[in-house]
């Protein structure tokens, strides 16, 4: 086991298990096959991580990898280890919490697809390889919503956009030499790429036209690992100057509250789902861009924690509209006593994501909002009254759906099984990782300490690269 | 000699540590039992709650009777660093002293009497598991909020306090109006829970700590003295009493607490009568050596608890449902001893705190059956026997302006709530509707189609009737 490349196979297995799967005509063979294919993934995902976590290498001899490409490009580091692993857990319970009646809307091929291109992207940290692979995963939603039936355009103008300002800017600072040094035209477009990829004002529509067009289990894949917070990481803070960081501070702060306010006052659960998620996202990437250790631990475990606790909270709601539909949040509907299991796993996983104590959210807004708080009093406070906002909107659409009222139905709508196994093991997490916080709040602190590491390192070969540098007096 | 100190020192950390896990475990067991679906029956619950309350009670009593045997005014039950890395730690401690370990016994013995009534009152109530399950949320949050020995252990037993609060409101989950008011009371405690934690912030970075022991000063209750300039003082103590404000009720969020009588009577007992409405008083008193640092503040404090106090008894007055009428006395009594703290009688506002939960909780748990027998006496001897405003008294009433503007202003519950919805709420909810509708216009003209509405107007007949913060 400690010898073998996890992390390519798990890669490997789920690009074929994509073509594999797509060549099945019956769509319960399809799922079962599929459901088999995610589960094998996330159980290589998991080694690869314990590898990387125990600071076991894989085997010195010999790599798929340099064999294919001449280097390693797909590796785990300290910022991606854990989240590899979590992403492969998502599509997995998310294909394993998949209503039988929705089995032919979930494309299993297509979502292992996707798992493909989003597991490399977070194992990859080489820019070209991350941009391609950030394009890449543009792709599958397109298909998606196309599949569907569905205006394309709202999606295809940002992603669109999200992809010439991305290439546009990367090539522009690789054309100054050192990205440290790169002029301000530079990297404007590399900032506008990360915002409008992860929904900043005023190009976060196509995040609500997404989750109202696509299916829900693919929208909540699409979104809930935050790949643009990655792109931001890998590509942005390392090397921008700092007037960029607060530009893209200034666009969270904005969105961050924007999006939290809009989530109370939403009447649809989809719409509502995509802002609590906007609103988080921001948080995530507020707290990154404020640079300081406690900001970027905070704010790496709100990430892990957003994966989880939103990864649940949507599984709820997507459980919640496999029985009833789209759900209007204009009126009461009294589910409690019908489902009681779903609405405490609702609570759990949203109040998990606001940071209630005991969760996994806890801690990391504890971190965050101090973290904040030091860089400036101003973050901190938005960062609290965004809270305080997300907390207010999940619980009114707790008491909308689960109370007010008296719901008859004459058939069961307590949960399956295998929903139940799925949004059981998301709350387990959640609790556990709010009650023993401190192994994964420690290998967050070190990410952020190698992040600033890697900033530190650019900074210092900006200052060797200036005009004059060398003339300086001692 | 020396070993028989330790020795007691130990035992006195083991019972502080049973006295916190003892409404844990009850959690644990009963909150895996809703997670898991499980249906435990009645009887089970009722035990697990007397032994998780009698354990609670008899060693948090156990720590007193050896604070008092061996004179010591503080003791200090370290758990330890729950979260650790350089430049942060979150340490859980309890802090057993004069002013907690009376708090926590009260705690048990109020909650335990709850409990007692509550498995008779709610039997076989569709609700009963439900109830019991958020009532050792309370307990816990209560305790750990008593005992806290940090500002961020005490956030969490504040969050914990106010989640299963405002799920009990909205306990009777057919009708809307629970529901409804239970959104409202958890707005309020939000804000109030915003204030807590920015004031926690503010406090771990001014001194770099956030134990009591370090923010107020080192000596036992109510002693020490906060290492804080009159302007940090300031501002901290204002969001303290932002976030005590909003938990205790106090003005202008007092509109909360009627809308609390909605849940079930124990939990109004327990809520709004004894424990939680306190809540707000007891922060105020474990900052007290923070306030004595600004005059100013002390001043706010005060003439806050005495409006309260005031307002509290003209809407009390007019309130024709015991409960209510029970909900607006309690405030009068939180904003006397609130003006207390303020002027600085630490002793005497703790004291009555204690007086005024235990008759209060008399009160709340023979409401419904005063309500009995007052409709007992009405049949038995007519509702003129029993005393009514005379007619002299009401056309003087009538006939004064200011009585009637009074009158109008008590009924109103003095318009807080009515402000608050057309100041802060209407003007929020019609921007990002507004927001909303052109981010749809957006899209829709982007995309060239008109996108598939959910009809948000005419799903529900009883709409109109919604809260317009519901809807």
């Amino acid at each position: 086991m400690i010898e073998f490349p996890w992390l390519e196979v798990s890669l490997i297995l789920a690009a074929l298990g994509a073509v594999s799967v797509g060549c099945l005509r019956s769509p319960g063979r399809a799922y079962g096959w599929g459901l088999a294919i995610t589960a094998a993934v996330f159980a290589c995902t998991v080694p690869a991580w314990l590898q990387h976590y125990l600071g076991l290498k894989t085997s010195p001899h010999w790599s798929i990898q340099e064999a294919l490409f001449g280097t390693i490009i797909f590796q785990l580091d300290e910022l991606s280890a854990p989240l590899v692993p979590a992403v492969a857990l998502l599509h997995f319970l998310t294909a394993l919490a998949t209503a039988r009646t929705k089995m032919r809307r979930f494309s299993l091929s297509w979502s292992l697809a996707s798992e493909s291109i989003r597991l490399a992207t977070f194992s990859c940290a080489t820019p070209w390889v991350l941009i391609g692979l950030l394009i890449a995963c543009a792709i599958p939603p397109f298909v998606e919503l196309r599949n569907r039936g569905k205006s394309t355009v709202v999606y295809r103008l940002h992603m669109g956009l999200f992809v010439a300002l991305l290439i546009i800017g990367w090539a522009a600072v690789e054309a100054a030499g050192n990205p440290a040094v790169a002029p301000s035209w530079a990297v404007i477009p590399l900032m506008a790429a990360v915002l409008i990829r992860c929904g900043a004002i005023p190009a976060h529509c196509w995040l609500t036209d997404w989750f109202e067009n696509a299916s829900f289990g693919n929208a909540l894949l699409f979104v809930a690992p935050l790949t643009g917070v990655y792109a931001a990481l890998r590509l942005v803070i390392p090397s921008s100057p700092d007037w960029v960081l607060l530009g893209i501070v200034s666009f969270s702060q904005a969105t961050a509250i924007y999006a939290a306010a809009m989530a109370v006052f939403q009447v649809e659960a989809r719409r509502f789902f995509a802002y609590l998620f906007l609103s988080h996202a921001s948080l995530v990437l507020l707290g990154l861009e404020l640079h300081t250790p406690l900001s970027l631990t905070g704010a790496l475990c709100l990430w892990f924690s957003t994966i989880l606790s939103l990864g649940g909270f949507g599984l709820t709601l997507r459980a919640l509209e496999g029985r009833f539909g789209r759900l209007s949040l204009a009126r009461h509907r009294g589910l409690y006593d019908h489902s009681p299991t779903l609405a405490v796993c609702f609570l759990l996983t949203g109040l998990g994501s606001v940071g209630f104590p005991g969760t996994l959210g806890f801690i990391s807004t504890e971190l965050l909002v101090d973290g904040a708080s030091s860089a400036s009093p101003v973050v901190g406070l938005v960062m609290v009254s965004a809270a305080a906002l997300n907390g207010i909107a999940v619980l009114r659409v707790y008491f909308l759906l689960f109370a007010g009222a008296r719901h008859t139905s004459t058939v069961s709508l307590e949960m399956g099984v295998r929903e139940r196994m799925a949004l059981l093991a998301l709350a387990a997490l959640v609790l556990c990782g709010g009650l023993f916080p401190q192994p994964g709040i420690a290998t967050r602190y070190k990410a952020a300490e190698e992040l600033l590491q890697q900033r530190h390192r650019h900074e210092v070969s900006d200052l060797a690269d200036r005009p004059g540098a060398g003339n300086q007096p001692g | 000699m020396g070993e028989h100190m330790l020795d007691l020192g130990i035992l006195k950390t083991w019972l502080g540590v049973v006295v916190i896990a003892a409404p844990t475990t009850l959690l644990a067991l009963l909150g895996a039992a809703a997670l898991l679906g499980w249906r435990l029956s009645e009887r089970v619950i009722t035990r697990c709650v007397h032994a998780a309350v009698g354990s609670g009670l008899l060693a948090a009593l156990a720590v007193l009777i050896i604070m008092l045997a061996d004179g010591s005014r503080h003791v200090d039950v370290q758990i330890g660093d729950w979260v650790k890395i350089p430049h942060y730690h979150f340490s859980v401690s309890f802090v057993f002293d004069r002013l907690s370990v009376p708090l926590a016994i009260l705690s048990f013995v109020l909650s335990g009497t709850i409990a007692a009534f509550a498995a008779r009152y709610l039997h076989r109530e569709g609700g009963f598991n439900r109830f019991f399950t958020l009532y050792a949320l309370f307990l816990l949050g209560m305790v750990a909020a008593s005992l806290a020995g940090t500002i961020e252990t005490l956030f969490a037993g504040w969050e914990l306090v106010g989640l299963s609060s405002a799920l009990l409101v909205g306990y009777y989950q057919d009708r809307p109006a629970p529901a409804r008011n239970g959104i409202w009371v958890w707005v309020i405690y939000r804000v109030s829970d915003a204030a807590l934690l920015l004031a926690a912030v503010v406090l771990h970075h001014l001194t770099g700590e956030g134990d009591f022991a370090q923010l107020c000063g080192h000596g036992p209750w109510p002693g020490g003295t906060a290492s804080l300039t009159a302007g940090q003082a300031l501002i901290v103590g204002l969001l303290l009493l932002l976030a005590a404000a909003g938990k205790s009720g106090l003005a202008p969020f007092s509109g909360w607490l009627p809308r609390a009588m909605e849940g079930p009577t124990p939990s109004s007992a327990i809520f709004y009568g004894a424990l939680s409405v306190h809540l707000g008083a007891f922060l105020l008193l474990r900052v007290s050596p923070i306030l004595e640092c600004s005059m100013w503040l002390s001043a706010a404090i005060v003439i806050l608890g005495l409006t309260t106090a005031v307002l509290a008894v003209l809407v009390g007055r007019v309130q024709t449902d015991i409960k209510s009428a029970l909900c607006y006395a309690s405030l009068v009594q939180v904003g006397i001893i609130v003006a207390e703290i303020g002027l600085g009688f630490r002793y005497l506002a703790l004291v009555h705190l204690l007086g005024h939960a235990c008759l209060r909780t008399l009160q709340f748990l023979r409401a419904p059956t005063l309500l009995h027998d007052h409709l007992q006496q009405v049949n038995a001897i007519g509702a003129d026997a029993l005393g009514s405003a005379s007619d002299g008294q009401t056309t003087r009433l009538r006939s004064s302006r200011l009585h009637l503007w009074l009158y109008r202003f008590a009924l109103e519950r003095a318009y807080f709530d009515a402000l608050l919805l057309a100041w802060v709420v209407e003007p929020c909810r019609r921007l990002f509707r507004c927001c909303d509708a052109l981010e749809r216009r957006w899209t829709d003209w982007l995309a060239g189609t008109r996108a598939a509405q959910l009809d948000i107007t005419a799903v529900d007949p009883a709409g109109k009737h919604e809260d317009r913060l519901a809807s």
